[in-house]
Formats: structure tokens, sequence, C-alpha cells
């Protein structure tokens, strides 16, 4: 085991590279791109093995991913944004192949306006595909989950992709001391790639992906998938314990901060919610009784953890860094569709949705959150979804708006 | 390049190993192309399907291949391809498989794929050199949708998008062409009223590496409108007026492997297909006909 500083994208690399993977079929984007130039290099310099290929785009880059794993080859691949959207139609194709490889999303917001920095919404969009969707909030954790995310797309009870989803510029630039695992020991951890069924071979012919005809048939093969994907809970904890046993790092499906006596919990995703943490340990040093949950599974969708962990609580502010346009946040939907018509979950359940395009969510806003919660637990009534906004943002856009409009003018008059 | 084991009619492949009993519409050029080019390949192919009228060959839980299918999407055959290809060799490699279990990936789409929605998949595949062998059958238009006008749509055909009284007003892309500009190992074109032309070719396919493209014309009854027992009929017509040059792209050349002589008027061909009686009826139209006679003359001048 070594210590080294790494940026997240290099601790998705050392995934891929420690995972023993076979096959990288991959395409170039921002903020992803440091993942697939590292792999390259280390292929180039013989210090691994395996095949990169670049493909001519996102959607034929996942067609190739899936179609090498259900050749029967471990393989690796890793996207961004507008690439996942790009690749959107081989993202639910693929799963429905059963075609079990890990590909690293790196999450940066969605075009238009076209932008580079991070939320969720590219990720999110690859919600219902049938992936399983882990979130990662260090860099550390990306190379950690990036092995244990073979185990879960390999396994028997589950075969299907895994996504592993880092924050774009806040992990994916930022260096963290990484533990890099021993190469015999992640060996171990990971296995020999198992194809089972799943296989082209001249002496035993298959087809795969074949059409049907009917709901009947669609149906079966649909639910088939759905409950693969919540096998996945109990399959993801057993692979968290041996790695925990094995590496003495654990990662659960959610990370709980400080909430056994807490009245208040903050609920948010990705590395954001290390801004979350900051803030509760302030929010403690002021007498408040405030943690914070963390889910690391999206897909599948740890329910029955969340209201264990929420039963009994005053209030909690789902912060979340997406926005489901005519909707609101996700996750705030996702969770209080689970807690709904269970007598013990907290009464408030409140939206915040904040950090799009990477915009920062200070420690006054988490402050004036936990204040919002106090006041809707005295009135007994959940608040409003709140847009996270300050009045100097606002006059900072005027200001923009106002070079643009002279801008305009200037240009129509020469 | 050994000399060819298909010298006469009678030595074409007597097993057939393509299955019966398809949803593949009576008469269906396309199916007859590939039952002769499956002849002649065999069954130690994967064949790699984008969505069109041949998805439906592989049904739930039927198949009429004794290989291996794996369906992907409109627009990522060729890709597929790729990482099928990639794992094969990988496998190999590592000598997890044995030679006698490697297969060789056939990509197989339509017009609407080949000459639109694919071309860029395709045009990755020829430049990493993939080597695979990609079979288009090509019936001029989106067939498995009702027949609308695609890139492959010929100039003044009717279609279910292109009603009016000239129809079709563009012209159909010259897909040879495009893949042949990729310098890949063998471009062709055939089609399946010129089995032994066909089989020729595919034999010539199969023993080469690399990227290996066919254009199949596929006489289409329900997309063309005549009647299913015409298909060899049009098909030698296709060939006879010159609409459909048969020829090969090999070694950086391009050979026509059967020059029609004579070549007969258009007109032969177009008469067969109520796509094109709006040429005919209620009037002729004279200044289309021609149009299309001289696109043809002009083809053949070229190259002769």
């Amino acid at each position: 085991m070594t210590r080294k500083l790494l940026t997240g994208n290099a601790a998705a690399a050392w995934g891929a590279r420690l995972a023993k993977t076979d096959y990288m079929p991959v395409f170039p984007i921002t903020p992803q791109t440091e993942i697939i130039e590292t792999l390259a290099n280390w292929i180039d310099n013989q210090q691994m093995p395996g095949r990169l290929v670049t493909l001519e785009s996102e959607h034929s880059m996942i067609a190739a991913a899936g179609a090498a794993a259900a050749t029967g080859v471990r393989t690796f691949t890793a996207t961004s944004s507008q690439g996942l959207l790009y690749g959107m139609e081989m993202i639910y194709t693929v799963a429905g192949w059963r075609a079990p490889f890990v590909m690293v999303n790196v999450s940066r917001g969605l075009s238009a306006p076209i932008t580079l920095e991070p939320d969720h919404n590219d990720i999110l969009a690859a919600r219902d595909s049938g992936f399983l969707q882990i979130h990662c909030a260090t860099c550390q954790e990306v190379l950690d989950t990036t092995l244990m995310a073979y185990r879960l797309a390999e396994d028997s009870r589950i075969r299907l992709p895994v996504i592993v989803n880092e924050d774009g510029f806040y992990l994916s630039f930022t260096r963290e001391p990484v533990e890099i695992p021993d190469e015999q020991a992640a060996a171990e951890f990971v296995g020999e790639f198992n194809p089972e069924e799943t296989k082209f071979r001249a002496s035993a012919p298959s087809s795969q992906a074949v059409a049907v005809l009917g709901g009947t048939p669609y149906s079966y093969f649909r639910y088939e998938i759905h409950q693969a994907l919540q096998n996945g809970l109990a399959v993801y904890r057993e692979i968290a314990d041996e790695f925990a046993e094995r590496f003495g790092r654990r990662h659960d499906v959610i990370e709980s901060y400080l909430t056994d006596d807490a009245e208040y919990v903050f609920v948010m995703m990705g590395c954001f919610a290390t801004k979350a943490k900051a803030a509760v340990d302030s929010l403690r040093e002021a007498g408040w009784k405030i943690g914070l949950l963390r889910p690391r599974l999206i897909r599948p969708f740890p329910a029955e953890d969340f209201r264990q962990l929420l039963a009994g609580k005053k209030a909690v502010a789902v912060v979340d860094q997406n926005l489901s346009m005519g909707k609101g946040g996700v996750l705030h939907t996702e969770l209080t569709s689970e807690l709904y018509g269970f007598g013990d979950a907290p009464a408030i359940v409140a939206s915040f949705v904040g950090g799009l395009g990477g915009r920062d969510i200070s420690q006054e806003e988490f402050f004036e959150m936990a204040n919002v919660l106090r006041d809707s637990v005295s009135n007994q009534e959940t608040p409003p979804p709140r847009l996270l906004y300050t009045e100097s943002e606002l006059r900072q856009v005027y200001k923009l708006q106002a070079i643009a409009h002279v801008e305009r003018e200037e240009l129509s008059q020469s | 390049m050994n000399e060819t084991h298909f010298k006469r009619m009678k030595d074409l492949p007597s097993t057939h190993l393509l299955g019966s009993g398809t949803p593949m519409c009576a008469g269906c050029g396309g199916l007859q192309a590939l039952h002769e080019i499956y002849d002649v390949l065999g069954e130690k192919t994967v064949f790699i399907n984008a969505a069109g009228c041949m998805t439906l060959l592989s049904v739930y839980p039927f198949t009429p291949f004794r290989g291996s299918w794996l369906y992907t999407a409109m627009a990522a055959a060729p890709a597929a391809a790729q990482g099928v290809r990639d794992a094969l060799d990988i496998l190999k490699e590592k000598k997890q498989i044995s030679e006698a279990d490697d297969l060789l990936p056939v990509v197989l789409t339509g017009d609407g794929s080949a000459y639109g929605m694919g071309l860029n998949a395709t045009s990755g595949a020829m430049e990493r050199d993939l080597d695979f062998l990609y079979i288009c059958y090509d019936n001029e238009g989106y067939g498995n949708t009702g027949q609308q006008y695609s890139g492959a749509t010929p100039h003044a055909a009717r279609t279910a998008t292109s009603k009016g009284v000239s129809g079709f007003s563009g012209f159909k892309k010259d897909l040879f062409s495009i893949w042949a500009a990729h310098r890949p190992s063998y471009v062709a074109t055939v089609i399946g009223a010129e089995p032994l032309d066909l089989a020729r070719k595919i034999e010539k396919a199969k023993e080469m590496n690399g990227s290996r493209l066919i254009i199949a014309l596929s006489p289409c009854p329900t997309g063309w409108g005549f009647d299913p027992k015409e298909t060899a009929q049009i098909g030698k017509l296709a060939v006879k007026t010159g609409m459909w040059p048969l020829k090969e792209y090999i070694n950086g050349e391009i050979v026509h492997t059967k020059i029609p002589h004579p070549r007969l008027p258009v007109e032969e061909y177009l008469k067969t297909q109520e796509r094109f009686e709006h040429l005919f009826k209620p009037d002729r139209k004279e200044l289309l006909i021609n149009e299309i006679q001289a696109k043809v003359d002009d083809y053949w001048e070229s190259i002769e």
C-alpha cells in the first residue's frame, strides 16, 4: 500500500488499473479526459496491460463497452455531462443487455448554457437506465468505489453495469492523499472476471439482446432488471464489509455524520456534502443538534436505510445539486416518496436547490437552511422549495446583462 | 487470393444455413441476399444488427441463425462490432479462448442506418481498420417504418414522404465511394439476383482482414410496389439497365465485375415498380425519365 496525492481522475484510473481491466473504449471530454490520458500513458509505457481504443463518440464508446462486456472481458470506460447524454440511448441499451462493466462519470452541468463546472443533472439523467449508481465525495472513495463496483456489476445476483460518479473540478482536479492498495490485494478483492452465460463463442452460439413482441416478455425482462438492482443493496453491504475488512476503510450505503442524537439533518450527495459536513461542525459548536446523511448509492435507492436513519428526526433539509425542470430537486422527490406514510418519518422535509454549474454553497447558507428548519418545526409548516441565490449574485448577473446589452447596441450601430 | 470456388452456378453451396419462417416480407430481396451471403460466410459469425427490417429476424425466443446475434441500436452496430472484435482478440491473447472459438463480427444494417445515422460509426470503424464485415441491405428507404425516403432513395422515387408529382427530389447517396474513400480492405456492391457474383465477392471478403463492406441492393416488394415473385427479375433488370453497377474496391482500385452489354434502357427497370409509376401514368414524364437515363449513361461513360 502506498499513499500518494492523487486527483479524483487519477484515483479513477488507479481503480481501473488495479481491477485489471482488459478493455477501455474511451472518448475525451472535460473534465474526464485526465482519466483516459492516464490509462493510455500507463498502457503505452507497459505499466499496465489492457487495450484502450478511442471511439468516435460516446454513443459508440458505450456500445463498444457493452459489446465487449457481452463478449466476456472486463471493461472500463468514463465520460461526463454532454457525453453521457450523447450516449444515453446506449446507456439504457447496455443495461438491458445485462452487460457488467464499470463507467466513471465526472459530473458536469448540462447545456444550455454550456458550462464546465459540476452539478448532478447529467448523472441523474441516467437514473432510470438500469445502471447502478454510486456517488463519491473524496478521491479515496473514487478509487475504492471503482474496485467495489466491479464486484457489484459482476455478481451473479446483479449482472448490470455500474456508474461511479465523481464531481467535476472539485474532485476530478483536486489532489487529496489517497491510499493505493497493493496490486495483489486489489486483485484478490476484485477477483477474476467470470462472463457466466454472457459471451460469444463459436462453439456455443448465442443470441443476445433480441427483440420481443408484446408487453408480456418485455415486462418480464424489465422487471428482472429492477429486481437485480434491488438485490444490489444487500450485495453492496457484503462487498463493503469485505472491503473494510481487507483495506480498513468502510464505505456505507449512506454516510451518516453526527445523526444519532440529531434533531435536524442535512441530506446531500456528492462532494458538496463535505461543505455541509463543515457546516454541521460549526452549527454543533453553536449548540445545534444537527447531522448529515450522504447517500452513496442512488440506484438502487436505499429507502429502508433512510427510513431508519431519519426516524424520529424533527426536520430534514434536502440540498439538491440538480434541478428537475418544472418539479424541483430530484433527491428531495425521491426521499419524500419513500418517507411518506411512515409514522415516525420527520414531519418536515424541506427542499433546497444549490450548487448548479459549480455555484458554491456557502456556510452562511447552510446556517440559514438550519434556521428555516427550526422555524418550520415551530410553525409546523413545510417551507416552500428554495433556489439558493444571493442578492450579490443577482447584481452580478444584472451587470453581465448590462454589458451584453451595450455590446449588442454597439454592434448594431457599427 | 486463391481462385474462386464459385465458377458456375452449380458450385454455389447446396446446403442452406439460414432458417426459414422469418417475419420478413414475401419476396424480400434483402433476405434473398442474406441467405446467399450466410451460406458462404458460415456459422462462425456474430451478426451485429442495427434497427431495421432485419431486427425482426431474431425475435425471442427464435433465431434463423446457427451462429450468434447481437441487436444494438440504429447508429451503433459498427461500434459494437469494435467491442466484440477487441474482446475476442483480448481473449485469444490471454489464451482464454482457442482460435476455433473465434468469430467474425458481421454488421447487418439497412440503408437507413448505413447511409445516415450509422455512417459516423462506420467511418470510425474503418479509420481504426476494424477487422469486420459490414452488410448493408439497401432497399432505398426507411422500409421497416413504411418506406419513407432515406439517403439511399433514388431520384424521382415515390415514398411515403415523397408523394408529390415528381417523387423524391434528391439523389441516391454514393455510399460505395464514401466507404471506398476510407481506403478499407474491400468494398463491393452485390445483388441477390446475381448469386455467382455475390458468392465470389463474399468468398473474397471472407478471406481478407480489415474492414470489408458490402452493399446489397434489395428489391422490396412492399416498399417499391411489385409482386413478390418479381424480386429476382427486378434485381436482374437493376443490373442490366446499369442502375445498380456491380463493382468492387480492392487494392485501391475500382473494378466492375459485370458490365451490362448491351445496356437496357432504364425505363425497363423503372416501369416494373409502383414507386416509379408516376413517370409513366397518367402522362409519360419524358424529362424525368431522360434525367435518370442521362445519369446512368454518364456513369458508364465515365468508366468505359
